[in-house]
């Protein structure tokens, strides 16, 4: 049983061809939160990626930024049926992270401060296609929109994006995240619009 | 918004049990506190709706609606009391 | 309806399913918020204190839902809401301005044996606290009580902006008798300029106007999140057993 409300229309909505299927436009940029929101000092901040032998690659936040801050133009797609498109960011390109990491490993785990966790393919990490997202609309990431720094993977539905992103993980599988593992689809592109298993 | 509490999961469970459940008591697998699911902290803003522990913040439940079909986790919770009415 | 426990209906049997709602009457409640009469000829009745979720949907199939509390009780096929308009909302502002007469919602309830309070459980005293709109479950319980004509000593400590913001102004009042108190406590614009009175609830305030964790009262207590954890946080330091403090939380939109 289900009816269309008469005069009811949600929040404004418009229809673009860069928008996947099922997605509308919003020009506001909507909080999600699954839990409490971690305030964390870039004194404190720390970056680790941790490889098949359990070594630790580490970067202070001094350190990340040395590696170059790039500009960034990217649509975002959020599995809740929302886009944003040509949103300016800048970031650190996960492919400068990974320049002195060697893993056999095709897969990894991101962690979050907070314990959020999200699996992603080494390869959509790569070649240009992820960073390490320090700023947005031309301001430092609020906590609320993940920073000090998140993960920003924009071609796969923005729950890939973790906030308060603080390592990665590598692994042999493709073992399931935190959304992944209640309900959400394992990979999530929003073009095939892989929402749920 | 901030969070809510588990009074404003009864809407999602009662479509798949046939007891209101958010008076139920059960133990959180994190910290071992026993407390009754209304008195969860409910984020309810987010790709599902995420149920965690008043004490340590620990998810207890998720709720992931996809219309036609749902996923309940109830990975945090253990020694779930139902009392008969 | 009846306070006798034997002849008590039996809240078991009224299972949460989806109805459908027919707008009979609207009306502005507080300058923010309104009161929307409902008939829904399939509902079951509900305790005082319940909730229900309402769901809209869009031309394009886009759905909202919200939880509301209900602020009518009993075995009745009409449902009264007071719903408080939340700017930037998205089913708030429609359900208080462009609600009309006669038309239709999807409602899933009754919702909630959590905050819920019914007749003759206990003599025990009962203490609500609202902050805002969170008066609407509270009055239910309020109201409820005295229908029951039970005995149970009850107050209410409703924090709100202004006398124009006060849900249910002439019920409440109306209810005012041996067997229940109403205190506000304005935070914005007390009537007849007493303005001494004005601000926020404390601790203080608590301590001074609520009755004593010594009588064991049980404890219901509804408004934003900010408010009730605080609340709840001074009721535990004054003394009350946490299993005695049922809180419930808003923040919809």
């Amino acid at each position: 049983m289900s009816f269309v409300t008469r005069g009811f229309s949600g929040r404004a909505r418009e229809r673009d061809p860069r928008l996947p299927p099922g997605q509308t436009l919003v020009q506001d940029w909507p909080v999600l939160s699954a839990g409490p929101t971690p305030r964390i000092d870039t004194a404190e901040w720390e970056f680790v990626i941790r490889d098949e032998t359990g070594a630790d690659h580490r970067w202070s936040w001094d350190e990340l930024l040395a590696l170059g801050v790039e500009d960034i133009t990217a649509d975002i797609h959020c599995v809740t049926h929302w886009s944003k498109l040509e949103m300016p960011w800048r970031g650190v390109s996960v492919d400068k992270l990974f320049e002195n990491v060697e893993s056999q490993y095709d897969y990894v785990m991101a962690h979050s401060y907070g314990g959020y966790t999200t699996n992603v393919p080494l390869e959509d990490l790569l070649d240009g296609r992820a960073w390490i997202a320090i700023e947005a609309d031309g301001e430092p990431l609020d906590p609320e929109h993940g920073g000090p720094a998140r993960l920003l993977v924009p071609h796969l539905y923005f729950w890939k994006s973790a906030k308060w992103v603080r390592g990665l993980v590598m692994m042999p599988d493709d073992d399931p995240g935190f959304w992944e593992q209640n309900g959400y689809h394992l990979r999530g592109d929003p073009w095939k619009e892989e929402r749920y298993w | 918004m901030t969070h809510l509490d588990g009074n404003v999961l009864a809407g999602a469970l009662a479509d798949i049990f046939s007891v209101d459940l958010t008076p139920a008591s059960a133990r959180c697998t994190g910290c071992g506190a026993v407390a009754q699911l209304a008195e969860a902290m409910v984020y309810t803003n987010a790709p599902g709706i995420v149920a965690r522990c008043a004490t340590c913040d620990h998810v207890l439940a998720t709720v992931v609606d996809a219309g036609d079909r749902l996923w309940l986790s109830l990975t945090g919770l253990s020694g779930i009391e139902l009392r008969r009415a | 309806m009846s306070a006798d426990p034997l002849t008590r209906p039996d809240t078991a049997r009224r299972r949460p399913a989806w109805h459908v709602a027919t707008v009979a009457e609207l009306a502005p409640e507080t300058p923010t918020a309104a009161r929307l009469v409902l008939d829904v000829p399939t509902w079951p009745g509900n305790d005082a204190g319940a909730h229900l979720d309402v769901r809209l949907t869009a031309p394009d199939g886009y759905q909202a839902t919200r939880s509301y509390s209900i602020a009518s009780s009993g075995e009745t096929s009409r449902v009264v809401l007071a719903v408080d308009e939340v700017p930037d909302g998205e089913v708030s502002p429609f359900l208080v301005r462009e609600l009309r007469p006669g038309d239709q919602l999807e409602l899933h309830g009754p919702l909630g044996a959590f905050f819920v309070w019914q007749p003759s459980r206990d003599d025990r005293p009962v203490q609500l606290i609202a902050g805002g709109s969170g008066v609407v479950p509270l009055y239910a319980m309020a109201a409820s009580h005295a229908a029951a004509a039970d005995p149970a000593p009850f107050r209410l400590l409703y924090s709100v902006r202004t006398p124009r913001h006060v849900f249910f102004a002439d019920e409440l009042a109306a209810l005012v008798g041996p067997a229940f108190d109403l205190d506000l406590a304005y935070t914005r614009e007390a009537p007849d300029g007493r303005q001494g009175d004005i601000g926020r609830i404390t601790k203080d305030t608590l301590a001074a106007r609520t009755i004593p964790a010594a009588r064991r009262p049980q404890v219901f207590v509804c408004g934003p999140t900010g408010f009730v954890e605080a609340v709840a946080s001074w009721l535990r330091a004054l003394g009350h057993a946490a299993a005695d403090i049922r809180t419930e939380r808003f923040g919809g939109t």
